[in-house]
């Protein structure tokens, strides 16, 4: 027994301690720091650290490089960078790689210069490509064990709760960044506006945050997000999006309750306009919309054609702006989105998912990272994690992209394996996967122009002539993980010639 | 029977245009070496569309090129590559006289000779586009056994008429009429001008439905977001269909028992309606042997 600080005759605990029980030991000095590099002199950087970054800011984001940039000064070398996804604002990176401050990089997503600077062979490991739903799996996991997080938010208040639809650079959903914030060691928030407390909802809470740093800027408002994702006018975009609400509605997906994810890209987007035409004339509604959410999502939601949004990113201002003021409008983090480890996540209850490809093999696997120069210029996203969940899977790419065609006998790069995919949608016709001829059979009966893949490929071919396969060398620049961790391809560095 | 309801026009100059055009189910495709063109790309559109013509296959959707005028220093050498390419129809730019027909009709009975195509394999539809043109389209429609249609340029027409185009186009009127009336009389179709107003869904559908009243078979569209509001415009609907199904079937019933009368619960049919019912199939591709 001993006697407490406050007299009381207690059991002794371990370690023995009195107890201090006053005001003083709960009440934590101030988080926010007046710059960046005070903030990290509280958290306490070091060499060889995983530092952790969200792309809800896209190509507008300027955290990434600020960050890194502060780091390198400081003499921070060796760091493994995983960010949430890179774009063509992350050029600046390729100085930080060549001067050591950066060892590897493990993304979703790898756009721009600094794809085009490792595809050539910058550096010294292979970039670790991996989707939304395996990132998530990574680090809820702990295989990515994240020492810093350092996350860009509109505007949080002084004790570190935030999200991101207060604040004059709103980006919506902070899907990405709520993993880290949770699984961080340390968390650093830069935030263009300090609001009074308690702001909520809290996407990133204050049991997470070490730090706050006021910033003028965690990104430029133009690459952030525009005020509705246009509608594509390109016909040939919306022949293929009509083709395929056709054939969803044919395969008997569009009924009471379903539920839908659309992909980026021109047609799978436009997907959404033909599905509500058909959700009208039915007379049916959908239970959910998943993943990126769009002013269209936004608008079939408002004229209660969808009954909730579940929202891992927002792809536009007005998405950003429903989230706030639409309470079936949810947030959801990567994990709930599309974690394949955890004991259940949202793509696994779709019913139906429209995804882009810049490439689709005679097996129907689909490559949406490596371009038909094998230069990286792409994201893996959500892509295999909706394709693997989904009832049914629609891959939607025109035959022809300028003079390339898209159905090759072997895709440059695997991404999402063709056994996951259920239809190939293009602007000539539909390939149905094999191992659903049930599915084939209903498309022929509603009508619908089926046709082989190797058909599709030589009709392609008619117009184009094959084309010379890419050489590459031996050197492997990026390792595409497939969402339970396995690595399903291996990126090779094109001969020099070829680029 | 071919059906003209939606005529896609298609630069000459635009390879990938050349090669999709038909995927968006137009009753007529149509590569335009003239307006679309300007005179120093003209020898590249004419090779372009010539190869399209010899290269591509459009699926049985109907091969049309609009060639410059004879006038101009394209024009006949426009004839001869559509005409070795295999070109379907021949759409003639601006005819104002019956003479304007049959100097063209000439150029293309030669080619044809000279490209060993079957004599009278190539149409013609003739685009009258003023005062001038539209005062002699029944002479112009009744010019050539080629002619398998004529048409109404709208723009031009205004244009000589000294007024522009309104919204309900009450200044093409008397020119529409005209020209359908012409159509009729020789045998052959009309078609109707272009709508310029790509993203006025509504506007284009009303000048559609105007020209589908006055007796047009379809229309030039510019863009393919056009065509299936013209197959909207066009198609019977579903009490039309089974109406002239039983029309139809009456008619047929009266032949088989040799009787000169047709009648349906109990009322005459006229032979008109029995025409009409022909017709009413036609545009929902139920065609009658």
């Amino acid at each position: 027994m001993i006697v407490n600080a406050v007299g009381r005759a207690v059991p002794a605990p371990e370690g023995g301690s009195a107890g201090v029980f006053s005001r003083a030991s709960e009440r934590a000095g101030s988080k926010v720091y007046d710059s960046l590099e005070r903030a990290l002199d509280a958290v306490g950087v070091e060499s060889g650290m995983t530092v952790s970054f969200h792309h809800h800011f896209r190509e507008g984001d300027l955290v990434v490089n600020a960050v890194v940039d502060a780091l390198a000064r400081r003499g921070v070398r060796d760091l493994v960078l995983a960010p949430s996804s890179l774009t063509t604002a992350h050029a600046p990176l390729i100085d930080r790689v060549k001067d050591g401050t950066i060892r590897s990089i493990r993304t979703s997503g790898l756009r721009g210069p600094l794809a085009d600077a490792i595809s050539a062979g910058l550096m010294d490991e292979p970039v670790l490509i991996h989707s939304h739903g395996g990132r998530a799996r990574a680090i809820d996991s702990g295989e990515i064990k994240v020492d810093m997080a350092f996350l860009g938010v509109p505007a949080c208040d002084e004790r570190g709760n935030a999200n991101g639809t207060a604040g004059r650079s709103a980006c919506g959903s902070l899907g990405y960044a709520m993993v880290d914030a949770r699984n961080a060691a340390k968390v650093v928030l830069l935030t263009e506006e300090i609001l009074p407390y308690p702001l909520g909802p809290a996407s990133i809470r204050q049991d997470q945050v070490d730090a706050i740093v006021r910033v003028d800027s965690v990104g430029d408002p133009a690459g952030i997000g525009k005020g509705a994702t246009r509608m594509t006018r390109d016909p040939r975009e919306l022949l293929i999006a009509s083709s395929a609400a056709r054939a969803i509605r044919a395969a008997g997906v569009v009924r009471e309750g379903y539920s839908l994810q659309t992909g980026s890209g021109g047609a799978s987007l436009a997907v959404v306009r033909f599905l509500r035409e058909a959700m009208l004339e039915l007379g049916v509604k959908a239970s959910f919309a998943l993943g990126g959410i769009t002013s269209q999502l936004v608008r079939l939601h408002e004229e209660g054609l969808v009954g909730a949004l579940l929202d891992t990113q927002s792809f536009d201002l007005d998405a950003a702006r429903s989230l706030a003021a639409n309470p079936g409008h949810r947030e959801i983090d990567a994990s709930y989105y599309a974690n394949p480890a955890r004991k259940g996540c949202a793509v696994d209850a779709l019913d139906v998912v429209v995804l882009s490809a810049m490439e689709v093999d005679l097996d129907l696997n689909v490559n949406v990272i490596t371009g038909s120069d094998g230069v990286i210029r792409g994201a893996s996203g959500g892509h295999c994690d909706t394709a693997a969940g989904a009832a049914l899977t629609v891959v939607v790419t025109p035959l022809i992209r300028g003079r390339i065609p898209s159905i090759l006998d072997r895709v440059t790069t695997v991404v999402t394996p063709g056994e996951s995919v259920d239809l190939l949608v293009t602007d000539r016709g539909i390939a149905v996967n094999p191992r659903r001829p049930e599915l084939r059979e209903t498309l022929e009966k509603a009508g619908l122009p089926i046709r082989e893949v190797a058909w599709l490929k030589r009709l392609a071919e008619s117009y184009t002539g094959a084309p010379r396969p890419v050489e590459f060398d031996d050197r492997i620049v990026g390792l595409v993980e497939y969402r339970d961790g396995t690595i399903i391809d291996a990126i090779r560095r094109p001969r020099a010639s070829a680029l | 029977m071919r059906l003209r309801r939606s005529m896609l026009f298609v630069p000459g100059n635009a390879p990938a245009m050349l090669r999709d055009a038909h995927i968006y189910g137009p009753d007529s495709v149509m590569f335009d070496l003239e307006d679309a063109v300007s005179p120093r790309e003209k020898d590249a559109a004419r090779h372009l569309v010539f190869r399209a013509l010899k290269d591509y296959d459009y699926a049985g959707v109907e091969r049309i090129v609009r060639i410059n005028g004879l006038d101009s220093p394209y024009g006949l050498e426009d004839v001869q590559a559509v005409v070795a390419g295999g070109a379907d129809a021949i759409r003639l730019p601006k005819t104002d006289s019956p003479e304007d027909v049959l100097a063209v009709e000439k150029a293309v009975e030669a080619a044809e000779r000279r490209f060993g195509r079957p004599s009278g394999s190539v149409g013609l539809i003739a685009a009258i586009e003023s005062a001038r043109g539209i005062l002699s389209a029944r002479e112009i429609a009744s010019s050539s056994p080629r002619l398998v249609a004529i048409a109404i340029g709208a723009e031009d027409f205004v244009t000589d008429m000294h007024t522009t185009r309104s919204a309900d186009g009450v200044e093409l009127l008397a020119a529409r009429g005209m020209l359908v009336m012409a159509a009729r009389a020789a045998g052959i179709m009309a078609i109707d001008t272009v709508f310029t107003g790509v993203d006025d869904e509504e506007g284009f559908l009303r000048e559609a439905r105007l020209a589908k009243q006055l007796g047009f078979d379809g229309k030039s569209v510019i863009h393919p977001s056009q065509i299936a509001l013209l197959l909207s415009v066009y198609s019977p609907s579903e009490a039309e269909l089974v109406k002239a199904r039983r029309v139809i079937a009456a008619a047929a019933d009266a032949e088989a028992k040799g009787s000169g009368v047709v009648s349906l619960d109990g009322k005459m049919i006229d032979k008109p309606i029995v025409e009409r019912a022909r017709r009413v199939l036609a545009l929902a591709g139920e065609d009658q042997p």
